[in-house]
């Protein structure tokens, strides 16, 4: 069928769903938030059958599908294995551009952590050593942004 | 040709209403660690993985890649099968077909559902056409309250006689420790309860659970190696009717479940279902269904159902136990609930049922159904088929 959208106006129906949640963090994610809030600590675990320690902790190791029951404090300095930058602005970005989203090998983790750095990015590269930076003990809420950022040592 | 399938293990979390101590990739860790400890497997012994929820519930809508840490199923095939209510009938005869096949040997169906984490009603309404019916018609209660009208004023059931299903479903779930709702209820109590949309008050309708469920399938050959007594699968219907809620003859049943329970029971060489079916576990979300959908089925005919459960004909004990675990309105973790079903049944061929037992079970019916008035069906038995 040809339709010639200069002369016909196709007729829609705008829409939008708007379901709220509320996620339970669970046990084992709680130890890490609360850790972060109240301590300014990063925690992880560590599964004993395959030595794997990760950040966040978890209930159980996905390969060897055993619980882990080690948790183990981490350093709060580690290195960068991956970023890029962010230049640009959209409303759902943690913080103002610019910054960066980095993957994070905490000392003593075996996997990366997710975050975000926002000063120095002149200097940001691969295998640079970064430091968590927490934000004030009276804005932190339980969230994985209580760590306001890394900063490059 | 198709392979032939039973099942040989299953597991379940303990049902709430809401599990603060554990994420759903958690709650989901608990039914598959239990269905594999049922029948003594390794996560390493599976072979693929179906899994589902509900669309917009959690949130969670790539749920196959998000649940693998959970689910075992990392670097596995793993597939999500999401079909509204029947999720869970869904994902089990999904891994049927998977074994049936014979690409797989051992299969991992998997439900859940955290339905503390969002808002039901403006999920669910997402199953209706977004033009014509969502506006006004949606949700779980209206064409529920619809049908229910319907029954009554052709056979004259009454609300009581709807309440005496609640009750029966909520006395059963006192035998079943994974239930959610664990209190006893009387007709009054289902009487005296608030009015949601006539004839439908709160304890007719199931409630809101956070839980999961597994249910391991495997091959001809492999599953008597694993279990002892497998649930062969017998028979498995699939039937769909909606397109438009206006087109719906509610004065002809639920159409969707005359089909595929005729189909099944074709299949499977069931010629007196009441007779011939020593258990059933059905999709039943509210109590008007108790009524109405067992004639459906041919447990009893058109207009005689109120009767059947006033003789006690599906209590424990009965001509035809119905909901020996207290069904959906003792536990309603949706993605979850239809598998359920079929993981009762199962338990109940396999002997396995413990304080929910129904002596000597060798056929089982579970039923699965989804909102817009669609219908699965998948019979059990100890025979080899």
């Amino acid at each position: 069928m040809t339709v010639n959208l200069d002369q016909v106006e196709p007729l829609t129906l705008k829409g939008q769903i708007a379901v709220p949640y509320t996620w339970w963090v669970g046990e084992v994610g709680s130890k890490f938030l609360i850790a972060l809030r109240d301590e300014a600590k990063i925690i992880g675990n560590r599964c004993t059958k395959c030595n794997t320690t990760y950040v966040p902790p978890r209930k159980n190791c996905g390969s060897c599908f055993t619980d882990i029951y080690e948790f183990v404090e981490l350093g709060n300095e580690g290195i960068v294995s991956a970023h890029t930058v962010v230049r640009f602005k959209y409303p759902l970005q943690p913080v103002e551009s610019p910054f960066a989203y980095a993957l994070i090998r905490l000392d003593g983790a075996d996997v990366g952590l997710v975050h975000i750095i926002k000063r120095d990015l002149d200097r940001l590269k691969n295998g640079v050593r970064v430091k968590a930076q927490f934000k004030d003990p009276s804005e932190r809420t339980g969230h994985i942004l209580d760590i306001d950022s890394f900063q490059i040592i | 040709m198709a392979r032939r399938v039973a099942i040989v293990g299953t597991g379940q979390t303990d049902h709430r209403s809401h599990r603060p101590d554990v994420n759903g990739r958690e709650m989901i860790y608990e039914a598959v660690k239990r269905a594999l400890d049922d029948c003594e497997l390794s996560i390493h012994d599976i072979d693929a993985v179906v899994i589902g929820n509900m669309d917009h519930f959690e949130s969670i809508n790539y749920v196959d890649t998000w649940s693998v840490e959970g689910s075992g199923a990392v670097m596995k095939p793993i597939m999500k099968v999401t079909t509204g209510g029947t999720t869970g009938t869904s994902v089990a005869i999904a891994a049927y077909y998977h074994v049936a096949s014979g690409l797989f040997d051992r299969v991992l169906a998997i439900g859940w559902e955290k339905n503390s984490e969002s808002d039901t009603t403006a999920a669910i309404i997402t199953c209706s056409d977004p033009i014509w019916d969502r506006f006004s018609y949606s949700g779980a209660i209206p064409s529920l309250a619809t049908e229910a009208s319907a029954y009554m004023k052709q056979y004259g059931a009454t609300q009581e006689d709807a309440a005496r299903v609640a009750v029966r479903d909520r006395t059963h779930a006192l035998n079943n420790p994974h239930a959610h709702l664990r209190r006893p209820i009387t007709v009054e109590d289902v009487m005296a309860s608030p009015m949601l949309a006539y004839p439908i008050k709160l304890l007719d309708v199931c409630p809101r659970t956070d839980g999961a469920a597994a249910v391991v399938f495997a091959a001809d050959g492999v599953a008597q190696k694993i279990a002892p007594k497998p649930a062969w699968i017998r028979a498995c219907a699939v039937r769909h009717t909606y397109t438009w809620f206006g087109d719906v003859d509610y004065n002809a049943g639920l159409v969707s479940l005359q089909g595929a329970s005729r189909e099944a029971y074709q299949q499977a060489g069931i010629r007196n279902p009441a007779e011939d079916i020593d258990v059933a576990e059905l999709y039943l979300p509210y109590s008007y269904a108790g009524l109405k959908w067992i004639e459906e089925l041919g447990f009893c005919g058109p207009g005689e159902g109120p009767g059947f459960i006033q003789d006690g004909h599906t209590d424990m004990g009965g001509k035809i136990p119905v909901n020996p675990s207290g069904g959906v309105i003792s536990t309603n973790c949706i993605g979850a609930t239809a598998l359920l079903r079929v993981a009762e049944a199962a338990g109940q061929v396999m002997g396995k049922a413990s304080q929910r037992q129904v002596p000597d079970v060798e056929v089982a019916l579970a039923t699965g159904f989804g909102g817009c008035f669609w219908s699965d069906m998948v019979i059990l038995g100890t025979v080899r088929p």
